[in-house]
């Protein structure tokens, strides 16, 4: 009401008739959007009632309380037949977790090897690195997976006949079998060491910043800082032992019978996801990586070798800080990308958030609609998470103008 | 050291002296080994370690894929005697007979044999019309555009489906290579429209336009594509009023086409907001209104720079067809597999994945380039240089 008022309206009133107003008739337009919007949903929405109580199955979020009643091959935290639907629930979306953190991982330091790999002066290598990020960029995700999973790990030996390596880790049809560390009386002791060998050095590189701007000394923060974090832990280590014996063992995958005992295992589903999702993701990222490298000019390495910087100086205090401005927002959204991608579990059994509550809860309950909304809910969070988070992050090493 | 009444200004000066070439150790092969493969102990190192690594890989690879592999079938099974299957094949070299065998289904699915030359007859249709867009040099382009846009869908969906004088298939039927390239078209002409639209209502200054074009893109580009697969398929007959029921690929089709139309929208979103003011400014003061503004002046410039964003979104909706499978549709990679399993084919599934890959491969390098050529093109003064 109060831009009636407006100066100037008036006399443009006179001018024109009020339908050739464009204030009015974006009014109008816009009244006429949302009546076909809402009543397109009201429509939508009525129909869905009518239809689900002619089904005899009303609205309602009570099944969640239901036993599930269905195993899951792999969680988090424990479940069994007799568990809740939501508590089932949670453990797909922990195991949703555990695969995109996984990938997310192995992807970004892949992506950026061969990235920098890309750019290597070397010939064969930076073609090498064009090979990779051209096969695996133009290949569908779903088929890679396809591949690693009913085509690699379906046909690996089975168990009597592992491929074995250094009689530690080993690797069979069943999965992809790891030592477990036990840790024994007095670790404690050494995982404190190693905080407060963080904790020093990060306190040691403060003082150190601090006093090379009151006095422009520069103290070896790095070596100082590795010996602290380092030194402390394996000060503990040998001091633990001499105490009270070895302060960690491990428990190595055994075969008894027909298939191995103790260790850790990966399912063959969850290894098979990790490995297509950060191969066919590193594509991606190597890509961003060099984009971003190649876009600091040259004039800067230049310029910096110019003041007398070393090389690694030059790559850590000039390059880095310029080149992840321009890699962080793309790398975010392959990050968002590996978290989507992480529902094509889904098509090798690997009992993800979707696998397990969007495609057996909806299909043992029926709640299309329920299971459906709360699926898009939980992936709405977590885009908005990490978006929010890198954000923050993009902010905190963005271009700071003077 | 030297005397500088003997140094040659030039060779002008000195005819006596004759040509040479510079050191071999400056051009030639030997330099080039030595700039880029041999530059540092380090580089040094690393090049042996790539032909390490490939003399590991390639070879294998080539026994495997082509010299043992099997590529014809064996006197039994062309004299008809009985059917081709794994048996047939050398154990350690790839299964080409499988692909061989069962061709016509990874082509067209379960679309009766003798019908096939309609779906042959759309597709050559369709790429004789998208070619006469995509290379300039023909002319006809707005003909060519009303035939592709407007007179080929009713044409196809006439062949497809069939009635009217030809057998009906239902498209319950279709599938493989087919129903890869239908879901990939049909998806990316409806949603291209749809993504403009969108951009344009991301772009509007009207807040009520605005708020829903973002709530739409935002929800749809937040959730993975098999969500909204699932939610097509699950939702969509619920949502329609009593009674009516609604074919399993339309569905898809819907879903695959909202959500293309989502990043879609983004990157014309990206064109538009190129565009500078005063194009805007140009054409309100010739008294365009808002449409014919879009239409004749914003649109073609903003798509214009867009095309190699939009190639590359086409690209990525193309590789994710495959994801259609999840609701049960035989595309191409879910025939494939299929195929496979197959009693007869057990152990084949490499060979077939290898087959796909190497099929989708083609397909999204080619479009790859030819996004990439068209940047190079199109990059002719809107970037400050």
């Amino acid at each position: 009401m109060a831009d009636i008022a407006k100066p100037g309206r008036h006399d443009r009133q006179t001018a024109t008739a009020w339908w050739r107003d464009e204030h009015i008739r974006g009014l109008i337009a816009q009244a006429i959007t949302l009546l076909i919007v809402v009543g397109a949903i009201l429509f939508l929405i009525h129909n869905m009632i009518v239809n689900r109580e002619a089904q005899g199955r009303p609205f309602s979020y009570s099944f969640m309380d239901n036993i599930a009643g269905f195993p899951i091959a792999m969680s988090v935290i424990p479940v069994d037949l007799n568990s809740t639907i939501t508590r089932i629930m949670v453990a797909g979306m922990l195991n949703t977790m555990v695969a995109g953190v996984a990938s997310i991982i192995l992807a970004t330091i892949v992506g950026f090897v061969i990235g920098v790999m890309r750019l290597s002066p070397n010939y064969l290598i930076s073609r090498l690195a064009g090979a990779y990020i051209e096969v695996f960029r133009n290949i569908p995700l779903l088929v890679q997976l396809c591949f690693w999973y009913f085509g690699v790990l379906k046909l690996v030996p089975n168990q009597r006949n592992s491929l074995n390596l250094l009689d530690a880790v080993f690797l069979n049809v069943r999965g992809f079998y790891l030592p477990r560390p036990l840790p024994q009386t007095g670790f404690d002791w050494i995982i404190g060491a190693l905080a407060v060998g963080i904790i020093g050095a990060l306190l040691l590189r403060r003082w150190s910043r601090q006093r090379q701007a009151a006095t422009g000394e520069r103290f070896p923060v790095l070596w100082t800082g590795m010996a602290l974090v380092v030194g402390l832990p394996v000060l503990a280590w040998l001091a633990v032992s001499m105490i009270y014996g070895t302060p960690l063992n491990w428990e190595f995958p055994v075969l008894k019978g027909f298939n191995f005992q103790g260790g850790i295992v990966l399912l063959p589903e969850l290894t098979a996801l990790v490995i297509g999702l950060s191969i066919y993701t590193a594509a991606y990222i190597a890509e961003i990586v060099r984009g971003g490298i190649q876009a600091v000019s040259h004039g800067q390495t230049e310029a910096a070798l110019a003041l007398g910087l070393r090389r690694s100086w030059t790559l850590r205090l000039v390059i880095i800080p310029q080149a992840l401005r321009v890699i962080v927002p793309p790398l975010t959204s392959q990050y968002l990308n590996i978290l989507k991608n992480s529902t094509l579990a889904v098509f090798v059994g690997y009992p993800d958030f979707v696998s397990v509550f969007t495609g057996t809860v909806l299909n043992q309950t029926g709640r299309e609609v329920e299971v459906v909304i709360i699926t898009m809910l939980f992936y709405l969070a977590i885009s908005l998470t990490i978006s929010l988070f890198m954000n923050w992050y993009n902010k905190h090493i963005a271009l700071v103008e003077r | 050291m030297m005397d500088t009444s003997n140094v040659p200004t030039g060779p002008r000066q000195n005819p006596e002296l004759e040509e040479i070439s510079p050191p071999i150790t400056v051009v030639g092969p030997v330099a080039w080994l030595r700039t880029n493969l041999f530059s540092s102990p380090f580089n040094t190192l690393l090049t042996i370690l790539a032909v390490l690594f490939l003399a590991w890989a390639v070879p294998p690879f080539i026994r495997w894929a082509f010299i043992d592999a099997t590529w014809t079938f064996p006197r039994e099974v062309l004299d008809g005697a009985r059917g081709p299957n794994r048996g047939d094949c050398a154990p350690d070299g790839a299964c080409w007979i499988f692909i061989q065998a069962r061709i016509g289904q990874f082509l067209f699915g379960f679309y009766p044999a003798d019908e096939r030359w309609r779906v042959v007859l759309v597709f050559i249709l369709t790429f004789g019309a998208v070619a006469g867009m995509l290379i300039e040099r023909i002319p006809f382009k707005k003909q060519n555009a009303l035939f592709l846009f407007v007179i080929l869908p009713i044409l196809s969906l006439w062949l497809l489906l069939g009635g009217l004088g030809l057998e009906v298939v239902s498209s319950r039927l279709w599938g493989g290579f087919m129903l890869t390239l239908i879901i990939a078209c049909v998806g990316i002409v409806l949603a291209l429209p749809l993504g403009i639209l969108l951009a344009l209502g991301r772009r509007s200054e009207l807040p009520v336009v605005h708020l829903l074009s973002v709530m739409l893109i935002e929800f749809v580009r937040g959730v993975p594509l098999i969500t909204v697969l699932f939610m097509a398929n699950v939702m969509l007959p619920l949502f329609l009023p009593p009674g009516t029921t609604i074919d399993p690929l339309l569905r898809i089709l819907v879903g695959f086409t909202v959500f293309t139309a989502a990043y879609l929208a983004e990157v014309v979103r990206g064109g538009l907001q190129a565009i500078g003011r005063g194009q805007y400014e140009g054409a309100a003061s010739l008294g365009l209104g808002y449409w014919s503004m879009m239409r004749l002046i914003i649109l073609p410039q903003a798509l214009r720079i867009s095309i190699p964003a939009i190639v590359n979104t086409i690209n990525g909706a193309f590789m994710d067809t495959t994801l259609v499978a999840v609701v049960g549709l035989y595309d191409f990679l879910n025939i494939v597999r299929t195929g496979s399993r197959d009693a007869n084919w057990i152990g084949t599934e490499i060979d077939g994945f290898v087959f796909c890959a190497a099929i989708y491969w083609i397909c999204c390098y080619g479009m790859s380039r030819y996004s990439i050529s068209l940047e190079r093109k199109l990059d002719t003064g809107h970037k400050k240089r």
